[in-house]
């Protein structure tokens, strides 16, 4: 990885201590529903963290939040240092650039070549040659294992190759956070399986660090350094993922845990 | 009634004139109201009622005034204050202003259409707003609603006889003419008919091969 990620002790003490992203006092409503509640939490650099718990726990609003797709009604969000909320657009258009982000509908532009849906944000938001752009997009295909489908338009990829090439459309931005929102959930049972190793190897070969909302227990298991179990807004119990899923201390934790196992 | 063949050819040259000026009626108010229509569909978007509700009384008053009134009003008024067009410019403008109203609605149906995932990736990108707009939404609403653009042309080319009351001679204002000038209405009066037919089914299948070409 380049030098302009090493720790900058100056410009942003947290960063030394190997904290990249963190969440304090954050609550979000959707009219009288509080989905969090004056969350606190904190990732490090390079982890890979799991939320699970029940459906309406709140896990994909934090990944949204992050995202910058919704705003906190209370509270800070920073990254790397740099605030994401409370902030101008101007200035959270500069942390977005670190973080990038996996939709379970793969949201790929249906109007442009799988090239292109890759060298696109690249070109136009880092300011990249488009030769650079792309050889950089068919580097990531080769990797997703479609170095074939260039030209082909989204519509005529099943939905793994969709979700692969979205993955490869995320790390053309070179993200230092990736944010994967149940990618698994839309897929094909006979699909899930490619998306998931091609995850498993993003989290072995790279220091990208990973937030992951699914409900794939096993992938969570083995590519976790960290799991948060959520339940109504707050996060009940963390830990290592061998000791969730082995002995989880919260009741709630052990009841959801045998309901998806 | 006696058909008359001689009063046809007599009639074709100014005929040919005016089949001339109602497609550059057609063509360039179907440009102007496409274009106008973006716009219009566009500012309806920003966020603020200092932009949308001037624009929504405006279209909203257009919409529901007869074209008539406004091709009188452009032709006669306007004038008045020292703003003069040629017949065939005001017409134009008025009959694409007049569109215009209307094809921001399927603008605005086309936009609305894109899935707010396109808008949630492009923001994931970190894309400007400039470039979500020309790069991932528009080209998706468009497409969207080439089809209802296409009808309204139909639409369109059916008003454009409205502009022989502001003396643009197109087809019906050449065959009127001509019609008064010789006494034989019948057969340039059938003539123009049969070329509104005959262009209205061509554009009709245009916009039918456009579809099909749109859904793959």
């Amino acid at each position: 990885m380049p030098t302009d990620t090493l720790p900058n002790p100056e410009k942003s003490p947290e960063r030394s201590s190997g904290e990249l992203i963190r969440l304090e006092q954050v609550t979000k409503r959707f009219g009288d529903n509080t989905v969090l509640d004056h969350l606190d939490f904190s990732v490090d650099a390079g982890k890979h963290v799991t939320l699970i718990g029940p459906s309406g726990s709140g896990k994909t609003t934090i990944l949204r939040l992050l995202m910058t797709l919704l705003k906190p009604d209370e509270g800070t969000i920073t990254v790397d240092g740099q605030k994401l909320f409370p902030a101008t657009e101007k200035e959270r258009r500069e942390v977005r650039k670190q973080i990038g982000m996996v939709f379970q509908q793969f949201n790929l532009f249906p109007n442009m070549s799988v090239l292109r849906n890759i060298t696109e944000a690249p070109v136009t938001v880092l300011g990249m040659s488009k030769d650079e752009a792309v050889e950089r997009a068919k580097g990531l295909l080769d990797m997703v294992g479609l170095a074939d489908k260039c030209d082909a338009r989204p519509a005529q990829l099943s939905g793994g190759q969709q979700q692969r090439v979205a993955i490869a459309r995320a790390l053309a931005m070179r993200p230092k956070v990736l944010l994967l929102d149940e990618v698994t959930s839309a897929l094909d049972p006979e699909l899930v399986a490619g998306v998931l190793d091609l995850l498993r190897d993003i989290a072995r070969t790279t220091d990208i660090t990973m937030l992951c909302v699914t409900h794939e227990m096993n992938f969570a298991r083995d590519i976790s350094d960290q799991v948060l179990m959520f339940d109504s807004g707050r996060v009940i119990e963390a830990g290592a993922p061998e000791k969730i899923f082995s002995e989880p201390e919260h009741d709630r934790t052990r009841e959801f845990l045998s309901a998806v196992l | 009634m006696k058909w008359d063949w001689s009063a046809v050819s007599d009639f074709m040259p100014h005929f040919w004139d005016g089949l001339l000026v109602t497609l550059q009626i057609l063509v360039l108010g179907s440009l102007v109201s496409f274009g106008l229509g973006l716009v219009w569909a566009l500012l309806m978007r920003v966020p603020s009622r200092w932009v949308t509700w001037p624009v929504g009384v405006v279209t909203e008053f257009v919409r529901n005034t007869p074209l008539l009134v406004q091709l009188f009003f452009l032709f006669y008024v306007l004038p008045e204050w020292n703003i003069t067009f040629s017949a065939l410019t005001t017409g134009v403008v008025a009959i694409g202003l007049h569109y215009s109203t209307y094809t921001m609605q399927v603008y605005r149906a086309g936009i609305e259409g894109v899935p707010v995932g396109q808008w949630e990736a492009a923001t994931a990108l970190n894309l400007p707003m400039r470039r979500t707009w020309t790069a991932v939404i528009l080209p998706q609403a468009i497409r969207r609603v080439a089809p209802a653009l296409g009808n309204y042309v139909i639409s369109m080319l059916k008003d454009t006889p409205l502009l022989m009351a502001i003396t643009v001679l197109e087809m019906l204002g050449e065959a009127r003419l001509f019609s008064q000038q010789n006494f034989q209405f019948t057969e340039p009066l059938t003539v123009i008919g049969v070329a509104f037919i005959v262009i209205s089914y061509l554009a009709s299948l245009a916009l039918r091969a456009l579809e099909r070409r749109l859904a793959h």
